[in-house]
């Protein structure tokens, strides 16, 4: 039972941030339609300039503060990703108004390319350190009710409440400001929005540089884990069933798609793994996706999808 | 001036609807056939033959089935790899398991499991649509990924769960040296490509087309949706399965289920969507430009650098080689969402007015 | 206007491209060519880029001291990104210039795979020093690859016989839990023939928990093992997986000091970040382990770096993964050597008198302390039949700061890898319709 629940905790934990990674995904396709593949180059690159400026700026200026330099790094980061975003808007998005999902799709993976290979040639290609001060050690929990306890990764734990604080603000950033509003109001219609005089490149920009500050924290959470590294893109394939199940357009079906996605591929592979040689995680959660697909064709919130001739 | 189709005059429905109704066209293409089998054998080296050529046949062959899908019936797939997958390893067991198995006919069995299993997995495109199937079909690439690094059955119970063959023969013809390879791809892409181009003309390719122009609107003038899309995905995947076949028997001869990964299924998508969608000629222009252009760039930039009298390193000349190749997709895609098949008859169509344009 | 634009940007591409491609090869006649297929992006980039500084400098080294018998060494480097299509392509875009390659190292057991099919017909040998196929080692077979030094069944067999020794004897490991994580692919799967057959000789229950590439979702892997609280667990990781492995055996309170990797999983990246967290981690040494105090590596540091000639960050000199590099450049070194003797001092050797070399390679430590290699490996001593030459290894341990050695030598026992490497080399043969070379043969 406690080893149940400590599967269950670590899904969910994952499943958190699954959401994170999901959630640039859904901001993205909601605000412009485009379905962005660089979702994980965008974390990789958020990591590399998080881990590198703290490593660069104490050295710039001369001192030893670490909590100084992570913050300094972390401004400079948000920069950085607002410029991606500016810059991907202007050169790239904006020259394919109109097009084909499946161009889109093509444009964004070539995005992905091309932030790769800049991230790797300005940043190094090592795996870098990002220390924000994470504890490391795990805590065991609930010993007098388990026999053993339930071993808790305070790690986990702390990212996986950033993460829902990070979700927290961006869903009050939504429904109660006027930018938010706008935002979604590009997201019901496009035409609609643009003829109540809502600019629709500059709102692209916002709903990139959001999804820029989603990747740069889940790339400090990831990196501060596994280390600011090229493997980090590929998180972006982890997240996918994520957004699928959830639906394409709906923030709380990032946020449930990888809480469920989460459990459900830790439980697989810890209790159906072995009879089948295991690794099924990555496989497992695109078939749940599927399955779930099937019966709700555009996800668990997303918007019904209406044919007409 | 040279390409005026004035005084060509059709006499017959025949001669109206054949595969290349213009003179000028149909002899380029032959001449094209003709140099392919006869010229570049006796011109080329053997690295253009192993490096280049080859791989670019066999990706044609496999970017015209994701083509025959993606262009034709409107299904994004990015589960390719994974039908290539299929192709090669099915084709491996029926050679080495069915003893007397003529190697053609293991590559064509390989081709037509490929299919079956394109069928189950197309399954879902009734019901999930767009990039959600996508996405779904992403659940093939994983689970083949999985399944042939996982069950030892597939790959003959080898240690390491990476599979070789014995170079393959053809009616006593052994295919070992790179022009024998060459011959051989050629040969089979040749005949696949002109099946296609005949089916896409056909009843059925004009099915496939009304299913993706709107698959609502196909519906209701009476075309079975179920067997559209299906017979897309297996025609698809037969041809995606018998270029995964010659990826592995007659490219690698010694292959792993990492030959088929993510990577490439990528990699088809690009071939179809940067050489056109929906044209038989943009599988092959997508092919050549995904394959040569990461080693054309790699040996260029260091000589690029070494002109400015900078030492480029390795290193960076990798990186700059991503960057570069992500930048001219997305180039590529802003100057000609259609891909280069288009510029293709773009240019023809200047061709015929030329040299007076008005 | 854009069309326009496109056709002049293709022509001058086309242009290019064959210019590069038909660029004249000049080369001295007695240059020894060796290509060098590194990656220095991608995901195993940590990993593979000591590795190629320390394989290029040897080189440098060798150079430096006069070359092999006058002959000096010249390299070229092709990125492959650790992707077997892409090294398939350096290969054959490399084998042929400045007189042909002498011998081809892919560091990497997929691309190897690939190589074995191309070794015979180009007739150019394929180093593997501590990876590649385990049943390569027999050279009857396999006539142009050579594991030297270490194969993976050879270090899943000492790391057996190492944890046997700590528990007091082979019956003392009936009904102990090993767990293998493994990276997979071809080259985590290598040790599970093995590993499976000790299993069955000395009654230990051995769990496979496979990680997919890179390896950076481990999660259901180490609830697992907290489930099944295995004695040992085994890694086989390459790349960030292996930090990420101990980064989760942290997280899940593995005690680290149970934890035995494969030398590919035992150097500074696979640590440092890591810190305190791994230490008591251990790992495999073939051979050598860090070694910043070797004869060599001073050399390295005073001819080549000292005068701003090295590859790569000073650092990283006489770290393991960089040793390993320079062992690699070395044992080809030292083959060329051998070839030479026989074939012609100072002459230009081919692959086919390379191959020789290889086959007849006799470091004893004498040659060795004199190349610099005192108190790093032992003696090394390859035949026709046997293409691996030696089975030492060590144990070295993480103590947060360096890697010390915390073992005694141990050797493959041949008892055991011999029939596993026979019997599959053996199907490899059928399979392939190769005839094994007879001693006859190997006279050639």
């Amino acid at each position: 039972m406690s080893f149940f629940l400590e599967t269950l905790l670590g899904g969910l934990m994952s499943g958190m941030l699954y959401s994170l990674v999901a959630l640039g995904f859904v901001l993205i396709y909601k605000a412009s339609g485009v379905f962005n593949f660089a979702q994980g180059a965008m974390v990789l690159f958020a990591a590399l300039s998080m881990a590198r400026f703290s490593e660069w700026i104490p050295e710039w200026l001369g001192m030893d503060n670490l909590f100084v330099a992570n913050v300094l790094a972390f401004v400079v980061s948000i920069v950085v990703m607002f410029a991606v975003a500016w810059l991907v808007e202007r050169l790239v998005l904006r020259h394919l108004v109109n097009q084909e999902a499946a161009t889109l799709l093509m444009a964004t993976l070539g995005i992905a390319y091309f932030l790769d290979g800049v991230g790797q040639a300005i940043f190094g290609s090592d795996i870098y350190k990002i220390d924000v001060g994470m504890p490391k050690e795990p805590v065991m929990v609930l010993e007098s009710v388990f026999d053993g306890g339930i071993l808790i990764n305070k790690e986990d734990f702390v990212a996986a409440f950033i993460s829902a604080m990070l979700v927290l603000a961006l869903t009050i950033f939504f429904q109660k400001t006027a930018t938010g509003r706008a935002l979604r109001a590009v997201a019901d219609d496009h035409q609609a929005a643009q003829s109540i005089g809502i600019p629709l490149d500059r709102i692209w920009v916002i709903v990139w540089c959001v999804a820029g500050i989603t990747a740069l924290v889940a790339g400090v959470i990831w990196g501060s884990k596994l280390g600011a590294q090229f493997s980090l893109s590929t998180v972006a394939l982890r997240a996918l069933p994520v957004v699928i199940l959830g639906g394409l357009t709906s923030v709380p079906g990032a946020i449930l798609g990888g809480l469920i996605i989460g459990v459900g591929e830790k439980l697989s592979e810890v209790y159906l793994g072995h009879y089948v040689g295991g690794g099924i995680e990555i496989w497992f959660a695109y078939m749940l996706a599927l399955v779930f697909l099937l019966f709700r064709p555009q996800g668990l919130f997303g918007e019904k999808i209406i044919d007409r001739v | 001036m040279f390409y005026r189709e004035n005084g060509q005059f059709k006499t017959s429905y025949k001669a109206d609807q054949q595969i290349f109704p213009i003179p000028q066209d149909r002899w380029v293409i032959l001449a094209i056939v003709v140099f392919a089998f006869v010229g570049i054998p006796l011109l080329v080296d053997e690295y253009l033959f192993r490096a280049i050529l080859i791989p670019f046949l066999i990706l044609s062959l496999a970017a015209l089935g994701v083509n025959i899908l993606v262009g034709y019936c409107g299904q994004i797939t990015l589960g390719a790899g994974a039908f290539m997958a299929v192709g090669a390893y099915a084709s491996y067991n029926f050679l080495i398991r069915v003893s007397g198995m003529p190697a053609l006919a293991a590559i064509l069995l390989g081709g037509l499991t490929a299919a079956a299993v394109g069928i189950v997995f197309g399954a879902p495109s009734l019901r999930v649509r767009g990039l959600y199937l996508a996405v779904a079909t992403l659940a093939a690439q994983f689970f083949w990924d999985w399944a042939f690094l996982r069950i030892k059955w597939f790959t003959n119970d080898s240690s390491s769960g990476s599979v070789s063959v014995a170079d393959i023969e053809l009616f006593g013809w052994t295919i070992s040296t790179p022009t024998d390879k060459y011959l051989f791809c050629l040969g089979i892409l040749v005949l696949f490509s002109l099946m296609a181009k005949n089916l896409v003309r056909g009843s059925i390719g004009r099915q496939w087309m009304a299913i993706r122009d709107m698959d609502v609107a196909a519906t209701v003038i009476g075309i079975r949706p179920m067997y559209a899309k299906l017979s897309a995905f297996a025609v698809s995947s037969f041809y995606v399965g018998v270029a995964g076949a010659l990826w592995g028997m007659v490219h690698l001869g010694s292959w792993e289920p990492a030959a088929f990964s993510i990577d490439r299924s990528f990699q088809l998508l690009f071939m179809v969507i940067i050489g056109g969608m929906g044209a038989i000629a943009g599988s092959f222009f997508g092919a050549a430009f995904i394959v040569i252009l990461p080693i054309f760039l790699n040996q260029m930039l260091p000589l690029v650098g070494s002109l400015f009298g900078l030492e480029v390193s390795i290193a960076l000349v990798s990186h700059v080689e991503i960057m570069v190749f992500g930048a001219l997709i997305v180039f590529f895609l802003i100057v000609e969402p259609h891909g280069i098949a288009r510029l293709w008859s773009t240019g023809r169509e200047k061709l015929r007015l030329w040299p007076f344009p008005h | 206007m854009k069309l326009h634009k496109l056709l002049v940007a293709a022509s001058i591409a086309a242009i290019g491209l064959s210019a590069a491609l038909t660029a004249p090869a000049a080369y001295a006649a007695e240059e020894q060519f060796f290509p060098v297929l590194a990656y220095r992006t991608g995901a195993y980039a940590p990993n593979g880029a000591p590795w190629a500084n320390g394989f290029v400098d040897y080189m440098k080294l060798t150079n430096a001291r006069g070359g092999v018998n006058g002959g000096k060494m010249i390299w070229e480097e092709c990125e492959t990104a650790y992707a077997t299509d892409r090294g398939v392509e350096c290969y054959e875009r490399l084998k042929g210039k400045h007189g042909g390659a002498t011998a081809v190292q892919p560091l990497s057991t997929g691309i190897t795979f690939a190589l074995t099919e191309k070794a015979p017909v180009d007739k150019i040998p394929v180093i593997t020093a501590g990876y590649g196929r385990s049943e390569s080692q027999d050279g009857s077979v396999f006539g142009w690859n050579f594991p030297l030094i270490g194969t993976y069944w050879m270090g899943a067999d000492v790391l057996v016989q190492h944890i046997a020794k700590k528990e007091g004897g082979f019956d003392k490991l009936k009904g102990k839990k090993i767990a293998l994580v493994y990276h997979d692919s071809p080259y985590g799967k290598e040790p599970i023939a093995l590993l499976q057959e000790r299993a069955k000789m000395h009654g230990f229950e051995l769990s496979l928990l496979p990680v997919a590439h890179p390896g950076v979702e481990q999660k259901a892997t180490w609830l697992q093992i907290r489930q099944n609280k295995p004695d040992y667990v085994f890694l086989w990781g390459w790349g960030v997986m292996n930090q990420t492995a101990i980064k989760e055996a942290q997280a899940t309170g593995y005690p680290r000091d149970k934890m035995y990797g494969i030398w590919w999983s035992g150097a500074e990246p696979d640590v440092k970040d890591v810190g305190d967290g791994a230490k008591g981690y251990n790992a495999l040494a073939m051979q050598h382990g860090a070694e910043p105090n070797a004869k060599v590596v001073k050399e390295v540091l005073e001819k080549l770096h000292a005068k701003g000639q090295g590859t790569g960050p000073k650092e990283e000199v006489g770290q393991v993964l960089y040793m390993r590099g320079l062992i690699s450049s070395m044992l080809q070194v030292e083959a060329v050597r051998v070839a030479q003797d026989r074939y012609g001092k100072g002459k230009h050797i081919t692959g086919e008198q390379m191959r020789w070399g290889l086959e007849h390679l006799d470091l004893d430590q004498k040659k060795l302390d004199a190349l610099g290699f005192a108190g790093v490996m032992r003696p090394v001593k390859t035949s026709c039949l046997d293409h691996m030459g030696s089975a030492w290894a060590r144990i070295h341990t993480w103590d947060g700061k360096k890697w010390n050695f915390t073992s005694d030598w141990y050797q493959g026992d041949e008892k055991v890898l011999r029939p596993l490497v026979i019997s599959t080399a053996g199907k490899y043969a059928e399979e392939k319709k190769i005839v094994r070379r007879t001693a006859e043969d190997c006279k050639k």
